[in-house]
């Protein structure tokens, strides 16, 4: 009897990764918030309401949940373009990420960076980057002053797999590495950068980028948030212990196109190959399957979970819809951070507020 | 004449020299397989095969630079730029190899290559992805700059730099590349550098551009002609370096008001240059100072009215005509 339900206990455990039911179900419920947030976008950028570029993180939300739920709130997070659900995850509050997307002043970045550049310095989520590579040596940046004032903190930093090419990636690398630097480098491997197979433009399996500048790197499989969980809480323990940066090569999949004006499959990838990995491995799925498994979730639960999770993200698009556009005189505000009462700064011969004289 | 887009006059140019030409060869990011991000090379991979059609990492920098290295020994490597915010990161090599290839082997080593891709704002892709990328190529003595505005000077410009023995940055326009407009039928039409055009000819005031900004520019003027009977002369550089001086000499002689219209930031901008150019070389024939109309000095603002504001119109343009006009 004894023997059997610690069998048992130890099984559920396993499954689990060694991650409580109540962290795992808070999981299911961030991700089921992320993806209906996502939806909602890609409803909004249809009618309109979004311009530009808008990258959705559909089928990739394991790598928002479980890569930033095991960090602190002083911990920092810093990422490329497609951001919408780790600056969710990292605390902005899904209102004032819609509202970015929309343009409008009540969203974290004042309407003036919309989806690609996300911030909010108090949650500490240092942006929402459009060069690809550019945010990873900021993120060493951003570790070195958490070293230099020996804080007990740590940046997590966020890559597509097309940014391992980059020149500045390396040099980012190879100085974390000296420097023992507390960061953790995450590559969202989904296989792809834009139409290309990351296989077309790399010899080597991502790991060993890292490895070749004597930085320790982990895979893992980011569809299944709780391993990808369990492995954050410990590298995130490893760096806060002064062991140097980390670097993980999540495996993960983009469910949608490229951006929300790309194809969601074409010569690059087909549509079976899409419809495989929508089918087998979507993070909410397996994530649900696995907790339904061990008896941990039933499907009025889930339910609940998936309803608020839609009225979330229906409050955000009402609030980011109902939101002001910016004051035409934010235009120039911001450019500097000091306007020096000698010389002149702005020089377009344009009507411009007084302060930019 | 033939009516295609913008995107298709630049496929036919880069399809007409690569058979021309076998040393000449297509790379960046998405070229091959995707047919480009903006599709100016499709059906290119097909017609020449992967030795020629090369699809690149994310590696602008080192792609540039290979791309030197390729036409130091003789190569003439067309290098595309998904945009020239992206170059941004390549320009040591731009700056540093390729301008001055030539000049400090003495002559020795030549660098026939093009960089290309569209530059400037397209619609609310905010700041990092809405420069206009003039000034930091056309600064570095070594580098031609090229900038067609219709169709037809895609084709025949295109064309033009791919045959030029220098470096060539070639600048296209998101927003252009669906722009319709007749093309010759020649089968080698191709259009000299530093030969400017009067897109429409006026004498009240002279509009210079580049780029984009040409079809702003001749909005501009015919409303105002339309409007009030102002004509204005439509004077598109097309290239800024080899720049056709005389061109913008011999408008401004005979309107003797000019606005220099231009995408990008004013300071140190396209239309400073220009500016000094005409008060050194024809001062006595300016009846204003000349006025510049460009996008206002902040980075690109994402909020659509924000971007609005900031970018350069056929509004201000007329505002700009009817000051120097004193009117
Ligand atoms: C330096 C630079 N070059 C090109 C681009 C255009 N671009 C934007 S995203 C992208 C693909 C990036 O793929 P990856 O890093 O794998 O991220 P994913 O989109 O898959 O999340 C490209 C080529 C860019 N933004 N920056
Ligand atoms: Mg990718």
């Amino acid at each position: 009897m004894t023997t059997d339900t610690a069998t048992e206990s130890e099984t559920m455990a396993d499954a689990l990764h060694g991650v409580s039911p109540d962290t795992a179900r808070q999981l299911l419920n961030d991700m089921l918030l992320y993806r209906r947030f996502e939806e909602k976008a890609e409803e909004a950028y249809a009618i309109g309401k979004i311009g530009g570029f808008c990258h959705l993180h559909i089928g990739q939300e394991g790598v928002a949940a479980g890569c930033i739920a095991p960090l602190r709130d002083s911990d920092y997070a810093i990422s490329a373009y497609r951001e919408h659900t780790q600056a969710i995850a990292k605390g902005i509050e899904p209102k004032h990420v819609m509202a970015e997307l929309f343009g409008r002043v009540d969203g974290c970045s004042g309407g003036k960076g919309g989806s690609m550049h996300l911030f909010d310095i108090e949650k500490r989520f240092m942006g929402g980057h459009g060069i690809v590579g550019g945010q990873v040596p900021l993120a060493s940046g951003i570790a070195f002053s958490i070293r230099y004032r020996e804080l007990d903190e740590l940046v997590i930093c966020f890559m597509g797999d097309a940014a391992v090419n980059q020149g500045g990636f390396h040099e980012a690398m190879n100085m974390s590495a000296v420097w023992d630097l507390p960061a953790i480098y995450v590559v969202e491997n989904n296989a792809y950068g834009m139409g290309t197979a990351f296989t077309r433009v790399s010899r080597n399996p991502i790991d060993e980028k890292a490895l070749s500048y004597g930085i320790p790197a982990t895979v893992v499989n980011g569809q299944d948030v709780l391993e990808t969980y369990a492995t954050f809480t410990q590298l995130a323990a490893k760096v806060r212990a002064g062991e140097g940066p980390q670097f993980v090569d999540v495996r993960t999949y983009r469910f949608k196109g490229h951006s929300m004006s790309d194809p969601v499959s074409g010569t690059y990838r087909s549509k079976e190959e899409v419809d495989d990995r929508v089918e087998h491995q979507d993070p909410i799925a397996i994530l649900r399957d696995t907790l339904f498994e061990a008896d941990e979730l039933d499907q009025a639960t889930l339910e609940e979970y998936d309803a608020e999770a839609k009225e979330a993200a229906q409050a955000a698009f009402d609030f980011a819809d109902a939101a002001e556009l910016p004051e035409p005189d934010a235009l120039y505000r911001d450019v500097y951070a000091e306007l020096n009462p000698n010389g002149r700064l702005f020089f377009d011969g344009l009507d411009r507020p007084d302060f930019a004289r | 004449m033939a009516v295609m887009t913008y995107r298709d006059a630049l496929n036919e140019a880069l399809r007409e020299e690569m058979q021309r030409d076998g040393d000449v060869f297509l790379m960046g990011e998405e070229v091959a397989e995707y047919d480009g991000a903006y599709k100016v090379s499709k059906g290119l991979l097909n017609a020449f095969g992967d030795r020629r059609v090369v699809d690149s990492p994310i590696s602008e920098l080192g792609f540039a630079g290979l791309g030197v290295g390729a036409a130091m020994t003789g190569l003439r490597p067309v290098i595309e730029f998904m945009t020239f915010n992206f170059s941004i990161l390549a320009l040591d090599q731009v700056i540093n190899s390729a301008a001055k290839m030539h000049y400090m082997t003495n002559g020795q080593i030549g660098c026939p290559i093009v960089f290309r891709g569209p530059t400037g704002a397209a619609l609310q892709l905010s700041a990092q992805h809405s420069q206009a990328c003039e000034t930091y190529y056309v600064h570095a003595p070594g580098v031609k700059l090229v900038t067609p505005g219709t169709p037809a000077d895609a084709k025949g410009l295109l064309k033009a730099s791919i045959r030029d023995d220098d470096p060539v940055a070639f600048m296209e326009g998101e927003l252009l590349y669906n722009l319709k407009g007749e093309v010759p039928d020649d089968d080698d039409f191709v259009i000299p550098l530093g030969v400017a055009d009067v897109k429409k000819e006026g004498d009240d005031v002279t509009i210079i551009t580049h780029g984009k900004m040409v079809n702003v520019a001749m909005q501009a003027a015919q409303k105002m002609e339309k409007d009030d009977g102002v004509m204005a002369e439509v004077v598109d550089l097309r290239t800024l370096r080899p720049l056709d001086v005389d061109a913008v000499l011999a408008s401004v002689k005979k309107t003797n008001r000019a606005v220099y219209l231009e995408e990008g930031w004013s300071y140190v901008g396209i239309g400073a240059q220009i500016v000094s150019l005409v008060q050194e070389e024809a001062f006595d024939w300016l009846d204003a100072p000349i006025l510049r109309v460009t996008q206002a000095d902040v980075p690109m603002p994402y909020a659509k009215n924000l971007e609005n504001l900031a970018k350069p119109n056929a509004k201000r343009v007329i505002d700009a005509c009817h000051r120097v006009m004193y009117r």
